[in-house]
């Protein structure tokens, strides 16, 4: 069970360090234009450390379907169960 | 499970990664001890690319030898990378990584101008794909349609091993083909000819085979996967997104897996298993509980695991591994269940060095290194207390401490899953190194009642085979020129290919030394490289000697065998130079001692000395030489 509440300060630490930048706030908006540096490996990275801290797998679907990190938050609480 | 479970975790972690720039120590020794926490895949990138922030190269004076690792594949690897270089800086190495263009490593190769070359790497990592490697296989095909395939696709990875070992003159580390495919028939897949994951199974067992005779080591991360699951190595999602064959979270363990081929090449495998004894050895404490009290034996889950946790252990030993024990407890009751428990797997012999008393550890630890006359950074301490782990850690940071549980059942997994001990070979030495150890003893012992020195060098009867440098004997030679760094005047390390080239040339000779005495076979202990120079000197390339046969005259006695070597090869003067390191202070002195000149001493320490083959006589030693 993780609600979107619980999952954007674990996300935040993510993107902090998959970006080696700290100063990163994440908005339900913020997507890859958004953040120098954010390229399909960047995106990759972003997913498979998302699986692994929640335990979850994505499905290519799902993957193609996000365009920004509130697509992220809702399909990470939806497969939770938050 | 393809996290790295043995190291400890840091809770500070990503605060040290962020004050690596401003640390008031140096940066490589506090990145080196970040490398050694257990990470992910992502922290792994912060740690690589902070560090290649901070530094463009290892820095001077580092005991380990710089690597170049160029990674020939057919999918994306760049992901893998980092790991790579962060596998090396756990273990003080060093190492830069090139990946060539997408599917372009044979046009590299054959090519002498491309970047390839021009990045001139010392190793090379051939990392070929399940998808590339069953290329036209299909269910529809025959036997023998399908072991036609097998044998092209078998020929073709020998002759990129031969065009590697020709042009870059390295040596090539082979990843196994990675077990992706799903089974078409199922339990018996192997009964269908052209089916890819049988396909694979076969390609992985010939490739082995083909490895034996090339000289080409295996990166096996088909066993791997089978241990780990291959969902945890490979998610076929991420291959059709990226050509990622390997997953960004088996990343780490991928790289580790590079990593202790890379210190294995150079040596640096840890040597000696360091053993606490209650809870680690046997259940309960042999101080308060007695022999009868103590879990061990047949009756218990508990006491069948402690069982087959030290029969791993003396397998260890069996192949090379050096044990010892560090213990916090009277000594006469450490020692009681070795002499008389009869469900002990690990006897007193087992043990090369025994250490049962009430100092604290690192201390002792310290005291073992002394006696095994080994590095410190070559032992690995098992402890199940996490107090006494934590201290070793923080007194010792070059001591490795796994991280374990209280259940014995993960003893052995930590430590193989650890790679500490990885070995690319098994020699004789391996195999009798205990008794090896324990000639010491008995040496030892007599050293203690001979009253003078050179009586005690009489009485071991020592004899001396000495023989050029041969085919049999290169595993041992290659061995001792990369794992040797105390009695080691050059440290220069080669390959097997660089061995083979001295046994050609008519301007070069290499000795390989085995010292027999009344208490055993010390095996071969010194080798040689001896190269003439145009001006008729005669160049001492290479002298190592393992330090377990230190003062029993093998110096000077090493010095008459090349003062006549350099003289059939006409030569007038003998020049020895001594290359200083972190760990061959021993030597320093070594040309001086034997009456060299010293001519030079440049600002690094290291100097060149020489000796005029005119004036040079033979010394006498207790040492009878015979030619093997």
């Amino acid at each position: 069970m993780a609600t979107e509440a619980e999952i954007y300060p674990a996300l935040t630490t993510i993107f902090h360090d998959v970006f080696l930048r700290d100063d990163l706030t994440l908005t339900p908006e913020l997507n890859a234009k958004d953040v120098r540096g954010w390229d399909s490996f960047k995106q990759i990275e972003i997913i498979m450390a998302s699986e692994e801290r929640w335990k979850i797998r994505f499905s290519t679907r799902e993957l193609d379907a996000l365009r920004s990190v509130g697509d992220l938050v809702r399909t990470i609480a939806a497969k939770t169960g938050g | 499970m393809t996290d790295l479970h043995w190291l400890p975790e840091m809770p500070d972690w990503r605060a040290r990664l962020r004050g690596l720039a401003n640390g008031p120590e140096p940066v490589w020794d506090n990145a080196v001890a970040l490398a050694g926490a257990r990470v992910n895949f992502v922290l792994t990138n912060a740690l690589d690319e902070t560090v290649r922030r901070l530094m463009d190269g290892p820095p001077a004076g580092i005991a380990t030898k710089p690597v170049r690792l160029a990674v020939l594949g057919s999918s994306t690897l760049t992901h893998l990378l980092p790991a790579i270089r962060v596998a090396g800086l756990r273990r003080g190495i060093w190492i830069d990584t090139y990946e060539t263009d997408f599917g372009q490593y044979w046009q590299e190769l054959s090519d002498p101008a491309s970047a390839l070359h021009e990045f001139r790497p010392t190793a090379v990592l051939l990392a070929l794909d399940a998808h590339d490697l069953t290329a036209g296989i299909t269910a529809a095909m025959d036997a023998d349609a399908a072991a036609a395939v097998l044998s092209d696709v078998a020929e073709r990875i020998r002759s990129t091993w031969r065009l590697v070992r020709e042009t870059p003159r390295c040596p090539v580390l082979h990843q196994a083909a990675l077990p992706v495919y799903p089974a078409l028939l199922g339990n018996n897949e192997h009964r269908l000819a052209g089916s890819r994951a049988a396909f694979l199974d076969r390609l992985n067992a010939r490739v082995r085979v083909m490895a034996e005779e090339e000289g080409v080591d295996i990166l096996a991360i088909d066993d791997r996967a089978r241990q780990d699951g291959i969902r945890a190595w490979h998610d076929p999602g991420l291959w059709h997104r990226a050509k990622q064959e390997v997953s960004h979270p088996a990343a780490p363990m991928f790289g580790d897996l590079v990593g202790r081929w890379v210190a294995a090449k150079q040596g640096r495998s840890f040597k000696c298993l360091v053993l606490d004894l209650d809870n680690t050895v046997w259940g309960g404490v042999i101080g308060d509980d007695g022999m009868e009290g103590i879990e061990l034996g047949q009756g218990s889950p508990l006491g069948e695991a402690y069982v087959a946790f030290q029969d791993y252990a003396r397998e260890l030993s069996r192949r090379g591994v050096i044990l010892a024990v560090c213990s916090k407890n009277d000594e006469a009751n450490a020692l009681e269940p070795f002499e008389s428990h009869p469900d002990m797997v690990l006897r007193r012999g087992d043990i090369a060095s025994f250490v049962a008393n009430w100092s604290d550890k690192a201390g002792n630890i310290r005291a073992i290194a002394e006696e095994l006359n080994i590095g410190l950074d070559s032992l690995v301490f098992l402890d199940d207390n996490p107090f006494e782990r934590n201290l070793v850690r923080r007194e010792l940071p070059m001591v490795a401490v796994p991280e374990v549980s209280d259940d014995p059942t993960g003893y052995a997994i930590a430590l193989a899953d650890a790679g500490y001990f990885e070995g690319l070979s098994v020699t004789d030495e391996d195999r009798e190194r205990t008794s090896q150890y324990q000639g010491n003893k008995a040496r030892d012992a007599l050293k203690a009642s001979a009253t003078d020195l050179p009586g005690y060098l009489r009485g071991l009867e020592m004899r001396l085979i000495v023989k050029g440098f041969d085919r049999v004997g290169l595993r041992r030679i290659v061995q001792l020129i990369n794992k040797s760094n105390q009695f080691n005047l050059t440290t220069r390390r080669y390959t097997d290919e660089d061995v083979i080239a001295v046994m050609a040339d008519p301007e070069a000779f290499g000795l390989q030394l085995r010292l027999l005495d009344r208490f055993g076979d010390n095996g071969v202990i010194a080798i040689v490289i001896g190269r003439l120079q145009a001006n008729k000197d005669l160049l001492i390339d290479t002298w190592l000697m393992s330090c377990r046969v230190l003062g029993r005259q093998v110096e000077p006695t090493t010095l008459n065998l090349i003062a006549s070597e350099a003289r059939k090869l006409g030569a007038r003067r003998l020049i020895g130079a001594y290359i200083p390191t972190r760990k061959n202070a021993m030597v320093k002195d070594h040309y001086a001692k034997l009456g060299f000149t010293v001519m030079e001493t440049n600002a690094e320490g290291g100097s060149q000395a020489v000796l005029d083959l005119a004036g040079f006589t033979p010394a006498e030693t207790f040492i009878h030489v015979t030619e093997g």
